[in-house]
């Protein structure tokens, strides 16, 4: 397989990529004059056609979400973009963010453009304030160079990008509850249908983004709809409700491998191909115990799971939520396995909104449970208990509003199921690794 | 029809009617625990414990159940819709929420104002376990210090259903209460220095269907299974709230406002709420009083009676116009009815006023905005007429006398010795006559004040008769927009004092017993504008004066809801 020439990431690490010069010379804003030229239906059907589904976690296909909108609106149409990025493990956005901020902007317009909307807002996490000072910075180039503005590109339309900086809290980075904290409130997730693209922002029609979909559309636009289909993974012919894996993706790879960072590959790489070849394998010549396959709400992949192709269908066949954003984090055999659950769930239950009783209670309930566990008082009905609570919280049961229960919950019924052997021994062997926890916060 | 099957009972509903699951199967008899959801509050579907399972029926009979379960406070039926909330899928969701919303409650019934009526309890020994499987400790949240004057936050015992901030937002539109922290950390709080003070606060009280919110004036005043309940009416502005009035012993506890569509929705002010310590107070007046030329006194009520009887009946044999009496608008349509009848049949000239009229300021409508100013269709009015029955009385007066004398006309035909007999009713708890105004009252041959409280008017007085409040006596009291209620004795008056309408009967001469009912059905009869009161029992939600009477007048006894 030749090596793959990174597109997303091609400017990424050069001198001044973050500059609209620089942009402008590497080819920049062409793909907006492209889209421009077309009806914003042609650009609809493009990104339609490309297979391109949202990088946020869900991997609904974007041209899809757009054709949700309400047909002939005369009101505001508005395009919220979601850099909140909080999901444990993921850093994508943020280097396209802080490296190439044009090429997200550039996106932006051309799906304003599409959707007919004339604002948009992008929501960045509190975190991120390197991304927030280039973001801005780009934002104030387009303003000066006619890109944005009363004008933009000269096409008669208006188009304004706003950058709001969110304040701490993961629960943003669900659409409605990001919708929510952009309108001021407290930033819990809203009660669908009516769903954003209906009455989203301030009662009127929404699309909700991901940042990495926006460079996608940038793309997309570039190189045509042949080029990104060439890409990634087409339909699984035996499932019909598979939209296939098209594109590149951002492979954020972290926790105990050589050689971390953010790779873009093909969609359907697997995550031995990724950990081996392309993060230079374990160090210390340990083995792998689990894979995080896409932020920790995706579950974990045991060690001889780990051939599965990482697409949006490929964790959910070994039992994990999906592939989330793709931010694979390597557990190597020296971690105990209850340890890394009790993180991932002290997580979940810090960040709880605090909405639905049963995910309030719930991911407190399963820390505690977990803190006790790791305290040398475990039982092995514990496991059951944890695994009955796990499985009523969520969505997916019915149980809450919004899927950050779902999130909750998948790692423990994973880690459960997977690694029971691996419990029950730490259960009876009374040991306690009680320790200062690392990651949440 | 549209037609919803709730456990498999099918359940007709309205063409045009918009309903949730919920509502639906209480139609069909079918309890669905919620806490979050309330009627008159938005829908956040936050607390989980409606949780149904949910189906179409295909026109061709086939049931399609969603995979599924929904809340039915968010779920709205239509025609075909099913409704399962007793499957084992759902009791299971119902105990899991149950021990839930238990594991960090405190448990503390026992000291907690709300047992006995808690839903927590209640769905708890109806939905729950029965048992906890936390072996953690729980979380703790200190109790807030101060969240208002009215109102107490144990916030350990809040499960969050948010109903007193959407209140707030929704309703008062305040919004002094708002959620702070996040997860199980979670507790309702006011913004610091801006304390849940506005005039609907009590209502969070209410709506809390746990013991979170407390009423500071009831607070471990009574368990809440010795209270007695009785269905009343708010007399302390012409809006006329449905409420009821909890007792105990004969002391009034607290009121509590009752669901009335046709009066004021589901709430009341606090100005009602806690409105009512005068009769427990100590400038009630708690026995007749009869004062003689010679400054003899007899608090006998088989005495001062037939006394004040003879001397008013004398009275009018002398100079029958310049015999009168005040009506005030605190008396029921009942006692306004039977002073005005007697003294009309005594003599055509007697002359019938009405009482003063307390209005302060303009009505006062909520939700507010942010700076205070009423926001259009307002949610809920606080009249400017503080008295409950202005229009009942005057409607008395004007079909027995065709017009209405203004009390201060009255006063100056006392001045002009044009009355020199007077026949006062007070009752306003406020005060209903100044100093200066009950100086001309010392010009009078004879007055007998028929009163609540000790007033100006009552030292002038010859005949003082201590009247009942509210709480102590039957009767009707028609509200600003001509909507009969009915307001029920729910305590005995104190020591010798006697709710009016008995003192009125007595006074009068009729024979039996003053029974609100049957007078009602008299007045009804006997009145044309308020024929709408023939019905005689005016029912949970009171008759409107312009509805016709559907129901012929009923047999003594017989049980009748008014349509």
């Amino acid at each position: 397989m030749p090596k793959f020439e990174p597109v997303l990431l091609a400017r990424v690490g050069k001198p001044d990529s973050q500059k609209l010069e620089t942009y402008r010379r590497d080819g920049g804003y062409e793909a907006l004059k492209k889209a421009l030229a077309m009806s914003p239906e042609e650009v609809t059907n493009v990104v339609k056609d490309s297979g391109l589904r949202g990088r946020g976690g869900a991997g609904f296909p974007t041209g899809l979400k757009w054709t949700f909108l309400p047909k002939n609106h005369t009101g505001p149409i508005y395009l919220a973009i979601n850099a909140d990025e909080s999901e444990p493990g993921t850093f994508n956005n943020r280097i396209l963010m802080e490296d190439d901020p044009h090429q997200i902007l550039e996106g932006i317009a051309i799906s304003c453009h599409a959707i007919k909307s004339e604002r948009a807002y992008l929501y960045l996490r509190f975190e991120y304030g390197k991304s927030y000072r280039n973001l801005q910075a780009a934002i104030d180039e387009c303003y000066a160079a006619g890109i944005l503005g009363n004008n933009s590109m000269g096409s008669g339309k208006k188009l304004d990008i706003f950058l709001h900086r969110g304040a701490g809290a993961y629960i943003c980075g669900e659409e409605t509850g990001l919708i929510e904290s952009l309108e001021g409130k407290r930033a819990w997730p809203r009660i669908k249908p009516p769903f954003p693209a209906i009455e989203g922002l301030f009662r009127k029609p929404t699309i909700v983004n991901n940042i990495e979909t926006m460079a996608c559309v940038t793309h997309i636009l570039n190189r045509g709809v042949e080029w990104f289909k060439s890409i990634g993974v087409p339909p699984d012919p035996k499932n019909p409700r598979d939209a296939g894996s098209y594109g590149p993706k951002l492979y954020c790879l972290s926790g105990h491998v050589n050689k971390p960072g953010c790779y873009e590959l093909p969609l359907g790489v697997t995550a031995r191909e990724l950990i081996f070849e392309h993060g230079g394998g374990i160090p210390h010549g340990r083995k792998v115990k689990a894979v995080v396959p896409g932020g920790i709400s995706m579950g974990f992949l045991s060690a001889d799971e780990l051939d599965i192709p990482l697409d949006f269908n490929g964790p959910g066949k070994v039992g994990c939520l999906g592939l989330g954003t793709a931010a694979v984090v390597v557990v190597d055999d020296s971690i105990s396995i209850v340890d890394v659950l009790y993180n991932c769930c002290r997580f979940f239950s810090h960040e709880s909104c605090g909405q639905c009783t049963p995910c309030r209670e719930g991911t407190a309930w399963m820390t505690k449970i977990l803190e006790r566990m790791r305290s040398g008082h475990g039982t092995t009905r514990d496991l059951d208990l944890l695994a009955e609570v796990s499985g009523s919280i969520g969505i997916i049961p019915g149980t809450t509003i919004c899927g950050l229960s779902d999130g909750a919950a998948w790692p423990v019924k994973n880690a459960i199921k997977k690694f029971r052997p691996e419990f029950e021994e730490y259960i009876a062997s009374g040991k306690k690794t009680a320790r200062v926890p690392v990651g949440a916060h | 029809m549209p037609t919803v099957i709730v456990n498999d009972k099918p359940v007709e509903i309205g063409a045009d009617e918009k309903l949730n699951c919920v509502q639906a199967a209480q139609r069909a008899g079918v309890e669905i625990p919620t806490y979050c959801w309330h009627p008159a509050l938005s829908v956040v579907a936050s607390c989980r414990m409606c949780l149904i399972e949910m189906g179409d029926k295909k026109p061709d009979g086939t049931i399609a159940m969603q995979p599924k379960l929904f809340p039915a406070c968010q779920t709205p039926v239509k025609d075909g819709t099913v409704i399962v909330s007793n499957s084992e899928k759902v009791k299971q969701a119902q105990k899991g929420t149950l021990e839930y919303l238990l594991l960090n409650h405190p448990l503390d019934c026992p000291v907690c104002d709300q047992a006995g009526e808690c839903f927590l309890q209640d769905y708890s020994y109806r939905y729950g376990r029965g048992y906890t499987r936390l072996q953690e400790p729980k979380t703790l949240k200190p109790d807030k210090d101060y969240i208002g004057d009215q109102i107490t936050l144990f916030t350990d015992r809040c499960v969050m259903c948010t109903r007193c901030v959407r209140f707030t937002r929704e309703i008062s539109g305040t919004a002094e209460l708002q959620v702070i922290n996040r997860g199980s950390h979670e507790e309702i709080d006011i913004f610091p220095g801006e304390p849940c003070n506005n005039k609907l606060a009590g209502n969070v009280v209410d709506l809390c269907p746990v013991g979170a919110l407390c009423s500071k004036d009831f607070l471990y005043k009574q368990r809440v299974w010795w209270l007695q309940t009785k269905s009343s009416t708010c007399p302390d502005c012409s809006t006329g709230c449905s409420i009821r009035v909890d007792q105990t012993g004969d002391v009034v506890k607290r009121l509590r406002p009752r669901h009335n569509p046709k009066a004021q929705g589901h709430f009341m002010c606090d100005d009602g709420r806690f409105g009512w310590k005068y009769i427990h107070g100590p400038d009630r007046l708690t026995q007749p009083e009869m004062r003689s030329p010679q400054g003899a006194k007899s608090h006998d009520w088989d005495a001062i009676q037939p006394a004040l009887r003879a001397a008013l009946e004398g009275a009018v044999t002398r100079k029958a116009s310049a015999v009168a009496a005040v009506l005030s608008p605190w008396m029921t349509v009942e006692e306004a009815y039977l002073l005005a009848k007697w003294l009309k049949r005594l003599s055509p000239q007697t002359r019938l006023a009405l009482g003063p009229v307390r209005k302060e300021g303009g009505d006062d409508c909520y939700p507010k905005d942010v700076r205070g100013k009423a926001l259009p269709n307002p949610k809920f009015t606080i009249r400017h007429e503080k008295c409950p029955n202005r229009k009942g009385v005057e409607l008395i007066l004007q079909h027995f006398q065709g017009s209405v004398i203004p009390f201060d006309t009255l006063l100056s035909e006392v001045e002009s010795n044009q009355v020199d007999t007077l026949f006062l009713t007070g009752g306003d708890p406020k005060g209903w006559i100044t100093e200066s105004q009950a100086a001309v009252l010392g010009k009078l041959k004879m007055l007998a004040v028929l009163d609540l409280l000790k007033s100006p008017a009552t030292p002038k007085a010859h005949y003082v008769l201590a009247g009942g409040s509210f709480a102590e006596k039957d009767g009707t009291f028609i509200n600003h927009a001509g909507l009969a209620q009915a307001i029920v004795k729910a305590i005995r008056s104190p020591e010798n004092a006697r709710p009016d309408g008995r003192i009125l009967w007595e006074l009068s001469g009729r024979r039996g017993l003053f029974h609100a009912t049957n007078l009602r059905r008299e007045i009804g009869q006997e009145v044309p504008s308020l024929a709408a009161l023939s019905v005689g029992d005016l029912g949970e939600h009171g008759v409107l004066l312009t509805e016709r009477p559907t129901v012929a007048a009923p047999v003594r006894g017989e049980k009748v809801t008014a349509s």
